[in-house]
This record gives structure tokens, C-alpha cells and sequence, in this order.
């Protein structure tokens, strides 16, 4: 059974040698007034089964202790680390380097407010966006019999639901949304994906009319341009082309009322 | 001087912070949340396999209650657990649920019928009632009797943080983010806040509050090899320590998880065995069941985490370049069942293995997983010694794990803490002697001796590296004070641990800046984190016996004569370099389940005193009631309803228990 598998990492090691990498990263730290943007590039040993994670730690670590990126679980499932790599938005934590040529270019995702380097606020925009979209379910009763069975659903449904509930609002649909980058209260495939999410949730009480009230502007459903730039860098792969499409129709019905 | 008052201070965004918050604001006091991330960040995001409430609604489930699940948590603590905070827990927990469910979360359902499922290597077909189809599903998880981890998919702590934090934001409960408390402001016994640190300017501001809640999450970065998200690094529970007032409790009391993917220390969860998932050894051979005939896989988590070590110490673990490892096989599972129940940890392979979990079997081995103890609180949530400061969640010990936590009990225990201890909070502040008499002089004091420290780092003449410090703290954390502990380790981590903290007095930075900047928060953090690590080796070399996590090779046997107790540290002077321990017993004679054996694992231990006279008391009292059914049993063994919130009281409706027969409790249940 010894045959079944080999940990599928980076093998270079078994000549001993592993590539040199140079990571260039976009700086700039608006904290501090003498500070300009401008690309830095790290040179740094390739090592087994390196990720962005690891690889910035070490520059930090060893080069440059003045580096600033966010990372919390490093498994690719709370969604802060989203970052420009090589011109696409992406996961730095679960980015292996092996998958990268060895010129690595990194730069914080647009269209949020840039905190420093590879750190932007991402949290301030995303409740900003909830609290106007209201991404809760608004319950037709407030009272709730907690000593009660739980209300009962389709498990097929309850399946949907959780599809599109798995959105970690990384940002990189925001970051890859033509929309996005001219429509400053554009509210992104993100808010778009939650209202899809809420709207097919039987627990949630708003009618389309309420919902049209959400997105049925330029801002909303209505802004998207269809480039789905979203759809193609959405790290959990949520199917947010069909979800756009399907929720202009919906509000469009709304809107010819 | 910047200064925020609020009613109450939270600290910490993560499921239990944001639950006491919202229990808080809904009773009409302001709240104010403190987090390190935007909330949806938090590390309660990584619970993936299932929450644990006896809703019993799966065949496999039928029969479970609360009393089968109180039995598991305190088997499963190892007799370490609050036995009435237990009580408190496991009545709550399906109400949490229930409660999320209404809130949206899309618990994954019973579909009625016939459903292949794997049980022991083997396929069976269960049939699942008409009566359940569409209400929570459960799975099986390890120390359980019954099927009881309710999931959603296996994104079960995602989907329940987005539907909390959203219902934060639906209460306008203002939440700031990368806010870091740096120091609890207190006047002798009495907390009245604390000091946070802007982690993008710098700014230092005081938060005054009646009611400060720790609920900061575990301290896994205490160790190298973790499943702990980077964030995880005890902060919180070492603020409480730095006050000398505020007590730590158990901290020896650390849970490795068994299935880590190797080498990178990433979780896979629990369910994949609950599944009927396998441990392999080099030589394809499913090695559980030789260790563990009763529930193999499926015993508690120090037990396999043990016999795992155990087996690679005999040689049967797989070589690779990174050290040795064992395999988890869920091939045998299909694609149907991991596409849609399992579709996390097949990313997690995908991404960080490069291989597929349908066909591949998974590298793992054990790591550091759970924090049981912390800051020393009551069935309240609030410290016996320092007065207003509260705390919930993987930050507190409550204490309702003990020596060992059950899979799904944690995610549980955020939400339940979080309801009943945010009643309490919200008691608390409603009560008139409670207001805090604040004084500028107190307030600006604390910041003031914030400020002064920070500055020492920043424009001192330290010359020692933050990085260094803690690199080598977890490298001992890690090898002194694992699964298997000595005294002559423990020691010696205790004394190169001691020497680490009095140079980490002595930090120098390379990056000076005031505000953003990781190396000055690295340098201020290790100071921290080397006094918890001081807590949990010098409590490990103290407590001479094993129990649940904490296994000493030098004193294998369970010791309830001796250490039936819980260990508190408190940190007396800001210039010591040891913790001082005090112990506090558990009283057997008030215990419903009375110590014996866990039904896994060793079964040698030493008894206390009064085992066999409480024993014989619970026995008789069961044969006398024996006909009164259940509750009237467990209320005269030990009492504890009435120390619940008044709104979390009542008996919970199950298919086979219909709440009809028990009318009168419905009013203490609802909620308003």
C-alpha cells in the first residue's frame, strides 16, 4: 500500500537545488509622509512546499521587518490575505510558489482603502456593504420559540443556500470589477451573491419588491457589465456569473411593474 | 487622551464576543466590540465538521438528551469539567441552535429514507424517519454515545459566524477593528475597562466600561506546530494574568488534534473520521482498533492524538523529508459523500497537497489544537476575584471541557457562553451598584504606563530580536510540553522559559515606527505570551498525575486523591518570572456523574476519597426515582436550573420527547 501516495510537494529538492525567487511588491505606507509608491524586489530561496504565506514571513523575518500583509487562518478559509498576484487577485496564503514562475509580483487589491503594502481595509467596506444591503434574514416573526423543533427545510435547499453562503468576502471580485473601479458605491458580486443567498432563503421574509429597493440601481445588479471578471477569480468558485444573471432578470420583472 | 465610555467592552469578534455582545444590546446597553480583524476573520471561522446539541433527530441520534451529552463532556473532561456548568451547557446548546437556525444558518437536514453511510470500514444503509425529514442532520464524532454534531457541510463555523456577525451588524453594535487590547484598567479588585492600541496608527485609547468581556479565542501560537490561524496567541487570557487579581485556570490543559495535515499543521476535521474515515500506518494497516477496540478512531481526541505518537514511536510511521507522519483515508467514502459533505478539506488537499482526498489518502499528524484553559471565571462568565471582568469562549475557563474538549463542543460553547453569559452581563449592568465611579487620574495612569512601555521598545536600547523569542518559545512548547510530558522536560522548559521572558525585557526593534507595525506588535505580544507559557509548563510540571490532554509518562495514572483540582495561576508582580499556583478542588460529593472510568482509553486511576460514597449515593437516588423519569432524577443528583438565565430555562422539544406534557416551562423559554 506503500504506493498510494507521496506528499506531492515541490520536488527540486531531490538535485538538492531550489530555485531563487524574486518577489516584487507594490510599497506604499501612507502613514508615512516620506513614503512614495514604488516596486521593491525581494530575492528569496524557493523552498518545499513554500506558499505566500510562508514566503513573506521570511521576508519580513530575515529582510525587511517594516513589511505589511494581512494573514489570519493560512488555510484559504477567512479571506484576508486576497492580494494582486501576478495581476490576478488570489489567496496568497494557499498560493503555492511552485505554481508562480520564479518573478513573483504582488500588489494590494484595488478599489479598497489601503492601509499599507499588501494591507487594505477590507472589513470597513464589507460592512459598509452589509449594513446597506441588510444581509441578515429578516425574520416575519421577531419572537422565536428557542425550546421548539427547528422550523424544518429541504435538505436540497438548505443545500443551495449554503452554496452561496460560502462567500468569505476576501474582496476579489471587487478587485477584478470593472463596475467597481468607476462606481464608487458599486455594492460587487459580493453584495449581489448575498442577496441572491437571502432571496432564495425561505426564512427571510423581503418580497422582490423589497429586494429591488437593495439593488435595483446602477449601483446594484443594474451597474454589472457583465465582464464577470468576478466569477473567474472567486476563490470559493461561487457560481456568481448565473446568480448575476438570474437576479437582473428577477429585478428587471420588478422594475417593467 | 482619548477616551470611549460604554456600557460594555468586548473584547475579542469572534463567535462568543459577538454572541455576549448581542445578548448585551438586545437587553438596551451599549456595546462595543474590540477585534484584531474584521470580525468574519476570526479563527471561529476554521470550526469545520459540526456543533454539538442533543437534538437527536437521525436514527443514529434516537435517544440522545441532554444527560447522554452531559455524561460525554464530563467522560470526555476526564472528570476535570464544572459538572453543573456542564448541565448549563448541554440544556442550552440545542436552544443556540435553534436559535442560529432561525437566524439563517443552512444547517445541513435529514433527508427521509434509506442513505449509505460508513460505520467501522463498513457500508450500511440506515433509514432515516419521515417524522425528521427536513430538521438538523447529525453526524458521529469521537467520545460520543450518540450521533449529535449538527453541520453545515463542513463550513459549519463559517456559516455560523457570518450569521452571528451579520446579526451584530442587524443590532448596530459598533465593531473596531484592528483594535488590540493592550492592558486591563482596573482599580484594586474592580475592572473598568481597558487600554487598546490602533494597529494601524498607533493611537492608544482607554475604553471604560462597566462590564469588560475576554473573548479573545485560544493561545495555539504558544506552540510551533498548531492549527491555530496566527491571530490565536492567548492575548487576551494574558491580560487577565497581567492584572495579578484575574486568575488563569488549567492552562497545562492543551488538546493536539489528530488529523493536522503534515506537515503544514492545517486542520482537517474530526468528521472525517465521524464519517467513517481511517488512520493508516506506513504499511496501509488500519492500527485503531488494535489501541482502542471499543471506539477506535472514534475515541476522545487525547486518546488518539496519544496512540497516534504512540504507533510512529513504534516505528510505523511513513517517512518523508519532513519527519514522520501517519494517514487519513476517506477514499472509502466516494466522491458523492466528500463533494458535499467534506468539500472544505478537499480544497484544503487540493491547495495545500496537491492531491485528492477521493482517491489519495491524506497526510497527518497530531498538533496543537485547543486552549481548555483560561481566564478562571464562574457559571456567570465573570471572574471570582477581579469584579466586572468577564469572559467566554476558548479565552475562558468556564469551565466545561476540563482536561479534554469533545469535537463540536467548542463551537457549541461559543454560542452557549455567549447567550448565558451576555444575560449575565446585561444583569450586571442593569444593577445600580454597579456603576463605576471613573477616575481621569486612574484612566490616564494606565495609559500612560501603556505608552511608556511601547515607547521603551521603540526608542530603547534592547537588543534582543521578538522573532527570535518566540520561535524558540514554541520550539520547547512544542517538544517539552506536547502529548507526552516528564518532569525532567518540564523542567527544563520551565527554566529556559523563564530565561526567554527576562530577555524578552531587553527587546530591540529594527522597524521603529508608532504605527503600523508588526515587529513592535510582535515584541509586545511575546512578552505576553511567554508568561502563558510559563503558566502552562510550570502548571504541567506541577501536576503530577495524567489527565485527559495533559499525559505525563513519569506519572501515567489518573490521581483523584491528589489532583481532582483545578490549577489557578495568577501573576503577582509584573517583575516575576514564575506564575504563582493555587489549586482548587472539585467537590465529589456534589457531582452527579462521579469519577470512574472514561469507557476509552487507560483504565487505571487512583479514586478520591468520597468516589464510592457519592457512587453509592447517585445509585441509590437513581433506583428510588427510577420511576419519576429522567429530570426528576437528575434534579435531586444535582440541582443547577436555577442558575441559568431566566429566559434560557425549559426542557427542549425532540421527536421522540414532544414538549406538550411540560406547558408550564414554555414562558421561561421564549424570548422576546
Amino acid at each position: 500500500m506503500t504506493d498510494v501516495a507521496v506528499i506531492p510537494m515541490r520536488t527540486p529538492a531531490a538535485t538538492g537545488e531550489h530555485r531563487k525567487l524574486k518577489i516584487g511588491i507594490l510599497r506604499y505606507n501612507p502613514q508615512e509622509p516620506a513614503s512614495v509608491p514604488h516596486m521593491q524586489t525581494y530575492d528569496l530561496d524557493e523552498a518545499d512546499g513554500m506558499t505566500l504565506f510562508i514566503a513573506l514571513n521570511e521576508i519580513r523575518e530575515t529582510q525587511d521587518a517594516s513589511l505589511h500583509f494581512d494573514f489570519v487562518c493560512r488555510a484559504g478559509i477567512c479571506g484576508s490575505c486576497a492580494m494582486v498576484i501576478n495581476g490576478r487577485p488570489a489567496l496568497a496564503c494557499r498560493t503555492l510558489t511552485k505554481n508562480l514562475g520564479p518573478d513573483i509580483s504582488l500588489a494590494p487589491l484595488p478599489v479598497f482603502e489601503l492601509i499599507a503594502d499588501l494591507s487594505v481595509n477590507t472589513g470597513k467596506w464589507m460592512r459598509a456593504m452589509s449594513e446597506r444591503l441588510q444581509t441578515w434574514v429578516h425574520r416575519k416573526e421577531e419572537e422565536i420559540d428557542l425550546s421548539r423543533l427547528e422550523e424544518r427545510m429541504e435538505p436540497e435547499l438548505a443545500q443551495k443556500v449554503y452554496e452561496l453562503d460560502r462567500c468569505i468576502e476576501c474582496g476579489c471580485c471587487v478587485a477584478g470589477c470593472g463596475t467597481a473601479r468607476m462606481r464608487e458605491d458599486f455594492v460587487g458580486a459580493v453584495g449581489l451573491n448575498k442577496i441572491a443567498r437571502f432571496r432564495l432563503d425561505p426564512r427571510d421574509a423581503r418580497d422582490d419588491d423589497a429586494f429591488y429597493e437593495l439593488i435595483g440601481d446602477d449601483d446594484g445588479v443594474f451597474g454589472c457589465m457583465s465582464l464577470l471578471a468576478c466569477h473567474d477569480v472567486c476563490p470559493k468558485e461561487l457560481p456568481l456569473a448565473t446568480q448575476i444573471a438570474f437576479l437582473r432578470r428577477k429585478m428587471v420583472s420588478i422594475g417593467w411593474k | 487622551m482619548k477616551v470611549i465610555y460604554t456600557d460594555v467592552l468586548v473584547i475579542g469578534g469572534g463567535l462568543a464576543g459577538l454572541r455576549v455582545g448581542i445578548g448585551a444590546r438586545r437587553r438596551g446597553h451599549d456595546v462595543v466590540i474590540l477585534s484584531l480583524v474584521p470580525p468574519k476573520r476570526s479563527h471561529s471561522c476554521a470550526a469545520q465538521g459540526g456543533m454539538q446539541a442533543s437534538l437527536g433527530n437521525v436514527v443514529k441520534a434516537q435517544g440522545d438528551n441532554e444527560d447522554v451529552h452531559f455524561e460525554d463532556t464530563v467522560r470526555g473532561s476526564d472528570w476535570g469539567a464544572d459538572q453543573k456548568v456542564v448541565r448549563m451547557f448541554v440544556n442550552t446548546a440545542p436552544k443556540a441552535i435553534r436559535e442560529l437556525a432561525a437566524w439563517g444558518v443552512p444547517w445541513s437536514r435529514v433527508q427521509k429514507g434509506n442513505r449509505e453511510v460508513i460505520i467501522n470500514g463498513q457500508k450500511v444503509v440506515i433509514t432515516e424517519r419521515d417524522e425528521a425529514h427536513g430538521l438538523l442532520i447529525q453526524r458521529d464524532f469521537g467520545g460520543t454515545k450518540k450521533w449529535r454534531a449538527c453541520y453545515v457541510s463542513d463550513g459549519t463555523g463559517h456559516a455560523m459566524l457570518y450569521a452571528v456577525s451579520d446579526q451584530a451588524i442587524a443590532h448596530s453594535i459598533p465593531v473596531h477593528e484592528r483594535m488590540e487590547a493592550l492592558a486591563l484598567i482596573h482599580e484594586g479588585a474592580r475592572c473598568q475597562g481597558a487600554i487598546a492600541r490602533n494597529l494601524v496608527s498607533g493611537e492608544l485609547t482607554a475604553y471604560v466600561a462597566k462590564a469588560t468581556a475576554i473573548a479573545s479565542g485560544g493561545a495555539g501560537r504558544l506552540y510551533r506546530t498548531t492549527t491555530n490561524a496566527v491571530i490565536c496567541e492567548g492575548i487576551g487570557t494574558a491580560l487577565a494574568l497581567e492584572t495579578g487579581v484575574a486568575a488563569v485556570g488549567n492552562m497545562e490543559a492543551i488538546q493536539f488534534h489528530p488529523t493536522a495535515i503534515f506537515p503544514a499543521g492545517i486542520l482537517v476535521t474530526e468528521g472525517c473520521r465521524g464519517d467513517g474515515g481511517l488512520l493508516r500506518d506506513a504499511d496501509g494497516k488500519r492500527f485503531m482498533p488494535d489501541y482502542e477496540p471499543e471506539k477506535k478512531e472514534l475515541a476522545s481526541r487525547d486518546v488518539v492524538a496519544r496512540r497516534m505518537e504512540e504507533h510512529i514511536h513504534r516505528g510505523k510511521g511513513v517517512q518523508s523529508r519532513f519527519g514522520e507522519h501517519l494517514w487519513l483515508d476517506i477514499t472509502l467514502l466516494g466522491a458523492r459523500h466528500i463533494n458535499s459533505n467534506l468539500r472544505e478539506v478537499k480544497e484544503i488537499c487540493r491547495y495545500f497537497l496537491g492531491i485528492d482526498p477521493i482517491k489519495d489518502w491524506i497526510p497527518v499528524r497530531p498538533a496543537q489544537h485547543y486552549t481548555m484553559g483560561g481566564v478562571r471565571v464562574n457559571y456567570t462568565g465573570e471572574s471570582p476575584t477581579l469584579k466586572g471582568l468577564f469572559a467566554a469562549g476558548e479565552a475562558a475557563c468556564w469551565d466545561m471541557h476540563g482536561f479534554n474538549r469533545l469535537g463540536g463542543n467548542s463551537v457549541a460553547e461559543t454560542v452557549v457562553a455567549g447567550m448565558i453569559v451576555g444575560e449575565f452581563i446585561a444583569d450586571f449592568c442593569d444593577s445600580p451598584e454597579n456603576n463605576v465611579d471613573f477616575s481621569t487620574a486612574l484612566i490616564g495612569e494606565f495609559l500612560q504606563r501603556e505608552q511608556t512601555k511601547l515607547d521603551t521598545l521603540i526608542d530603547g536600547n534592547g537588543i534582543e530580536e521578538a522573532n527570535t523569542l518566540r520561535v524558540r518559545m514554541q520550539e520547547i512548547m512544542t517538544e517539552k510540553v506536547g502529548i507526552f510530558r516528564t518532569g525532567d522536560d518540564l523542567a527544563s522548559a520551565v527554566e529556559e522559559l523563564q530565561e526567554l521572558l527576562l530577555r524578552s525585557r531587553n527587546i530591540g526593534l529594527r522597524y521603529r515606527a508608532p504605527g503600523a507595525n508588526p515587529e513592535l506588535v510582535s515584541a509586545y505580544r511575546v512578552q505576553k505570551m511567554l508568561k502563558l507559557a510559563l503558566c502552562v509548563a510550570h502548571g504541567a510540571l506541577t501536576r503530577t498525575e495524567s489527565r485527559g490532554a495533559h499525559f505525563r509518562q513519569d506519572y501515567p495514572r489518573r490521581n483523584d486523591a491528589e489532583w481532582l483540582k483545578r490549577t489557578l495561576a495568577t501573576w503577582k508582580n509584573a517583575d516575576d518570572t514564575l506564575p504563582s499556583l493555587a489549586w482548587e478542588p472539585l467537590d465529589v460529593m456534589q457531582m452527579e456523574l462521579p469519577p470512574g472510568w472514561r469507557g476509552y482509553g487507560a483504565k487505571d486511576y487512583l479514586d478520591h476519597p468520597d468516589t464510592a460514597r457519592r457512587a453509592a449515593e447517585v445509585e441509590a437516588t437513581r433506583s428510588k426515582l427510577s420511576a419519576s423519569g429522567r429530570w426528576a432524577v437528575q434534579e435531586a443528583l444535582m440541582p443547577y436550573e436555577t442558575l441559568l438565565p431566566t429566559r434560557f430555562r425549559g426542557r427542549n422539544e425532540r421527536i421522540d420527547e414532544p414538549l406538550e406534557r411540560h406547558l408550564t416551562v414554555r414562558q421561561n423559554a421564549r424570548q422576546t
